[in-house]
């Protein structure tokens, strides 16, 4: 006798019912999932107001059965700002890529971990502007081939890339601060677990929160899914080192 | 309530606190920062929400954060500072949510200086952000009428989804002079359909400037222009002064318009027919209240402290019917009194030409300035 069908894999109730725009293996959807996921596990959808960014996500209010504003570029932490001032009690987040976070949104981003907002931030870093087409982003690899130096990025006249994480837990107003990546099932859990605490932080009142995900990006990057994967692993992963850069006292007694 | 005497800048960081401002962002700059500064110890006081940004970027995407989260939201600076928040301007206007915004205008372009200034004329009522959209301009002369427009910008800001601006120069913000204040308001919780401030069993929302079809930008954009139609039938506010036989009809906002007074109340002495129209709303601009006046007067004088940027809107109203002159002082100077009687006196009986250019005389006439 066939054993009785059981669902073990769908749709988290915050999620709405519409396709991505996203390209075929890029992990925003990854990232969207997690947090969608987070907010239904913690039970806090219908009072959540999320921020989108400029960048891929610019729609990812499309995708969270939340509500949701579009912020200008590199500005969600602002706007965020403004949002939870006045609505302490609901929850708030961030979406941000690496063009909107760590080069044109530097100052918002700085100044909210400065202040200690109760907001919490998703980082995506795929070590380019994916919406414009690829372009070099702060984050970029040395040697790295985008549209914007396309004989690999040379730190002599194009710098070198910014470590967000590491420099935004130096931050006192900063209550959990971490580096996760998304290129195999292990670390999305890890992920996942991240994100968790993260919201915590915020719903604690412990003060600013950010997880930053090494994500792919195939299409820019003119590889396969697979090969983008490997990418992130033996490339992105030693650049910017996983691990938590800071986590507060009181998020670490926190058992879920 | 008793006339107290008021700084122009604390009057209206006070008028806004009585008027139910529930939050304010913003960045020090010179002459407004005592908003910020009064704000900063007001606010807390009441419980509510103030935080001095990283920079006027950040102070203006606060405000549209706050403003998308459906509360009476403001905030302060000056020319170079408001220049910065224009990004913001713009998301805001495109994503129609209400929100006050006061430029203390300084002498410019660039650094420029910290002396009174109305430069900024164009910017706000004009140009400024990108995109096509429109907004409302206060213009205050004294510190009674920036206190009687905090409410007022409120409201209208609410009543259109509309940003509300107040253009005055820094002398107004600067100046102490006896005013009234209105009574303390409640906060009133608006519950806006739009708003944005956590679903909490209805349907979400989602507040956006982004129309990515151009058929759905254009149904966006012709919204805003109807519902501009609107404020133009309804909310054009101005002040006449000895109009009624008015020859001459002097034109002037805010303190330029206020020295004229001064300047036309001493030429009324000396039996001269000319009168003063103030407008109040710069945006929308009485034009059909300068095109009414175009039958009765012989020649209009514009005032500005500026190079001459209201001056177009009066032309487009007078359309060449009679001769439009020009004084200004641009670079945060402030002209006296008698710069604009001498004025006054000069055209009083003057042949002038429909077809002279109001900038290239003025600008002959101020060779004699340096």
């Amino acid at each position: 006798m066939a054993a009785p069908e059981s669902l073990v894999y769908e749709r988290p109730e915050s999620f709405t019912d519409t396709p991505t725009h996203y390209c075929p293996g890029c992990t925003h959807g990854v990232a969207h999932r997690l947090v969608a996921e987070v907010l239904e596990e913690m039970g806090v959808t219908n009072r959540t107001i999320g921020v989108a960014p400029v960048g891929c996500a610019v729609f990812a209010y499309n995708y969270f059965d939340t509500d949701f504003v579009e912020a200008p570029h590199g500005r969600a932490p602002a706007m965020a700002t403004g949002v939870k001032r006045v609505l302490p009690d609901r929850v708030v987040f961030t979406y941000q890529g690496d063009g909107d976070l760590a080069s044109i949104g530097m100052g918002e981003i700085v100044h909210a971990a400065a202040r200690g907002e109760n907001i919490t931030v998703i980082f995506i870093n795929n070590a380019n502007f994916g919406m414009t087409g690829g372009q070099m982003a702060p984050t970029t690899l040395p040697g790295m081939k985008t549209t914007s130096s396309p004989n690999g990025r040379d730190v002599e006249s194009q710098g070198y890339p910014i470590r967000m994480s590491e420099m935004i837990s130096t931050l006192d107003g900063v209550g959990y601060c971490v580096r996760r990546s998304l290129h195999d099932p292990k670390n999305i859990r890890l992920a996942k677990k991240a994100i968790r605490m993260a919201f915590e932080t915020q719903v604690r009142g412990l003060g600013f929160s950010m997880v930053e995900l090494l994500s792919t990006c195939p299409t820019n990057w003119g590889m396969t899914p697979v090969n983008s994967l490997k990418f992130v692993e033996e490339h992105m992963v030693p650049a910017y080192p996983l691990g938590d850069y800071k986590v507060s006292e009181a998020i670490k007694q926190v058992k879920i | 309530m008793a006339k107290e005497l008021w700084k122009g800048n604390e009057a209206i960081a006070e008028a806004a606190v009585r008027a139910g401002l529930q939050a304010y962002f913003g960045y020090p700059i010179t002459p407004q920062t005592e908003i910020l500064e009064y704000l900063s110890r007001r606010m807390p006081e009441l419980g509510r929400a103030f935080v001095q940004a990283e920079s006027e970027l950040g102070a203006i995407n606060m405000v549209y954060g706050a403003a998308c989260a459906g509360v009476r939201v403001m905030s302060t600076s000056s020319s170079p500072g408001v220049s910065l928040m224009m990004e913001g301007l713009s998301y805001i206007a495109g994503t129609e949510v209400p929100a006050v915004l006061v430029n203390v205008m300084r002498g410019g372009p660039g650094l420029g200086n910290i002396a009174p200034s109305q430069a900024d004329y164009n910017q706000a009522v004009h140009g400024g952000g990108h995109g096509d959209y429109p907004r409302i301009v206060l213009a205050p002369a004294s510190v009674q009428e920036a206190i009687d427009m905090m409410g007022l910008s409120f409201d209208l800001a609410e009543k259109y989804r509309m940003i509300s601006m107040m253009i005055l120069d820094g002398s107004v913000g600067q100046m102490m002079e006896p005013a009234e204040m209105p009574e303390m308001k409640p906060i009133v919780e608006r519950n806006w359909d739009w708003a944005t401030n956590g679903a909490l069993n209805r349907e979400r929302r989602i507040l956006s400037s982004i129309y990515i079809e151009p058929a759905a930008e254009e149904v966006a954009n012709l919204r805003l222009a109807n519902r501009w139609k609107e404020v133009q039938a309804n909310e054009v506010r101005y002040k006449e002064y000895f109009l009624d036989d008015a020859e001459i009809v002097v034109v002037g906002f805010g303190t330029a318009g206020r020295v004229s007074l001064s300047a036309v109340r001493a030429a009324r002495a000396q039996g001269i027919k000319v009168g003063l129209l103030r407008p109040i709303t710069v945006s929308p601009f009485p034009y059909e209240v300068i095109d009414q006046l175009t039958g009765q007067a012989k020649a209009f004088l514009v005032v500005e402290m500026n190079m001459g940027q209201m001056l177009s809107d009066v032309r487009l109203a007078v359309r060449g019917r009679v001769p439009v002159e020009f004084h200004g002082r641009p670079g945060g100077m402030v002209p006296f009194p008698d710069e604009i009687l001498h004025e006054v006196q000069r055209m009083n009986g003057a042949n002038l030409s429909v077809h002279a250019d109001p900038i290239n005389s003025w600008l002959a006439r101020m060779a004699e300035v340096k």
